[in-house]
């Protein structure tokens, strides 16, 4: 199969951008300036990131669509307001996480953001759970560009008025040059900032005024690090189908009044789990010194057994330190335990930590 | 004037007198991106021409980095441990890794010189 590119490839040519084979598309990695340089001028400024590669599904209905979408995700979507947006997973029946997502309540239906990687997949196991009787778009036509940094909203406010009024977790539609522009306050760097879903025709044009503003264009090494730092989950690394919400210390996103209720796909492992506990569950890990404690490294506790491994792990330019997730048994995940991580055949001391690693507020308004 | 050599894991080396300076390429550089953590080899221990030496890591990944002839580390660049970004800023000069006491002198002429060396790395990244 070809890699695809998105409709910014050639903006990204244009911009020197090393490339990476990412999830069946041509993304870029970094740029000039590198990871470290990108993650700064985002957490300073204002990043611009062609998150094009996730999928936008857009899935159209009434109260019929709410309801079976109930039976599908644990959220009280009944209650969810138009133009709102909400963190959520498709699970299996066991809870396992097919993926995350942000599903928003948007006239006639819904929105859902998926991941690259999985959102062939989502479309065809949604299909099959809505037995076929909604209208379902996989939207390839439209682009998604997100701009995230504190000065994003000056920025993206000169281009396209009023989307300063947006709160954290919502969206509405906009109108620029005769595009329908979706925007959202919302993004994965831990940042204020805005994702854009506008079509593939405009998208380069559009970009290059975000450019124009002084926005710069962010590869997905600095969004990688950005994230981390952030302490948000990746799909395929601290989420996959082995894991459930609950070992993955995201339980804040079920909605309690559906816990009660039950009855969503996975909801007897996820009430089973949060009365008894889970034997694994994700913590967030800062190693001493400078050593780096990559996927897949091996934890160990103060008596040298084996008690957990290593999800993600980098250097946080922000930190300016390393940062790692990874997940071990319980009664380990206390904060400030000290652990071992075994890096290179040497065990290295390690302590558990609360997430995030670096914390900026989210511009929140009143509702 | 000492010679300068290459390897193709991309390891420069300076010879003075029986003391041979190692690092790596500003084209390794260009290739790792950002260098956030660096590794030494001991002081006072003995490595094998095209063992490992140390490793670099990028924002990235990690990277071995090998040494190119034979010896005994007789000095390291701590500098370059504290501060790794400076391998990214003076690859081929303040920020070299380690110096070796070389075994023999005869494995330098295994190693490339600088338009060998040039004429290689292009060639392996196109």
């Amino acid at each position: 199969m070809d890699t695809k590119k998105t409709s910014l490839y050639q903006l990204h040519q244009d911009s020197k951008a090393k490339f990476v084979e990412f999830a069946g598309y041509q993304m870029p990695i970094q740029y000039s300036e590198g990871i470290v340089e990108e993650h700064k001028f985002t957490r300073n400024h204002s990043g611009i990131f062609d998150v094009s590669h996730m999928g936008q599904l857009f899935i159209y209905g009434r109260e019929d669509l709410v309801d079976d979408l109930e039976r599908i995700f644990p959220l009280d979507l009944k209650n969810l307001k138009l133009n709102h947006s909400k963190y959520s997973f498709l699970m299996s029946d066991n809870a396992g996480i097919y993926d995350d997502l942000i599903i928003t309540k948007i006239k006639d239906g819904f929105l859902i953001i998926l991941n690259a990687a999985c959102k062939e997949n989502d479309f065809k196991i949604l299909k099959a759970l809505l037995n076929d009787k909604y209208k379902m778009v996989l939207d390839e036509e439209r682009s998604l560009i997100a701009i995230q940094g504190p000065k994003s909203v000056q920025i993206l406010k000169s281009v396209i008025e009023g989307v300063e009024n947006l709160n954290f977790m919502s969206g509405n539609w906009f109108t620029l040059d005769d595009h329908n522009i979706y925007v959202t306050r919302s993004g994965y760097t831990g940042e204020d900032g805005f994702e854009v879903s506008l079509t593939n025709e405009f998208a380069d044009g559009f970009t290059r005024r975000l450019i124009d503003k002084g926005a710069k264009l962010i590869g997905l090494g600095a969004r990688d690090t950005l994230r981390l730092e952030a302490g948000l989950c990746l799909y395929g690394h601290e989420l996959s189908k082995d894991k459930t919400p609950v070992e993955a210390n995201l339980k804040w996103a079920i909605s309690k009044e559906r816990i009660l209720k039950g009855n969503f796909i996975g909801s007897d492992i996820i009430t089973k789990q949060l009365n008894n506990g889970v034997n694994k569950i994700r913590v967030g890990i800062k190693p001493e010194g400078r050593i780096i404690a990559r996927e897949k490294t091996k934890i160990y506790n103060e008596s040298d057994l084996e008690i957990g491994e290593i999800t993600s792990g980098t250097f946080g330019p922000s930190v300016n330190g390393p940062v790692a997730m990874g997940y071990v048994e319980n009664e380990f995940s206390k904060k400030n335990t000290k652990i071992f991580l075994e890096v290179r055949g040497k065990k290295h001391p390690a302590t558990i930590c609360s997430l995030p690693f670096y914390k900026k507020s989210y511009v929140k308004g009143v509702i | 004037m000492s010679e300068v050599k290459y390897s193709k894991e991309h390891e420069w080396i300076k010879l003075d007198g029986d003391i041979a300076t190692i690092g790596i390429t500003k084209h390794a550089t260009e290739m790792l991106g950002d260098i956030v953590f660096t590794e030494l080899p001991e002081k006072g221990s003995n490595v094998d021409k095209d063992g490992t030496a140390g490793v670099v890591e990028s924002t990235k990944a990690a990277s071995d980095v090998y040494t190119p002839v034979s010896g005994e580390v007789v000095d390291l660049n701590q500098s370059i441990v504290d501060d790794p970004s400076k391998i990214n800023q003076d690859p081929e000069n303040s920020a070299w890794f380690f110096k070796l006491k070389i075994k023999d002198k005869s494995e330098m002429d295994t190693l490339m010189s600088k338009d060998e060396y040039d004429k290689f790395a292009k060639e392996s990244s196109a």
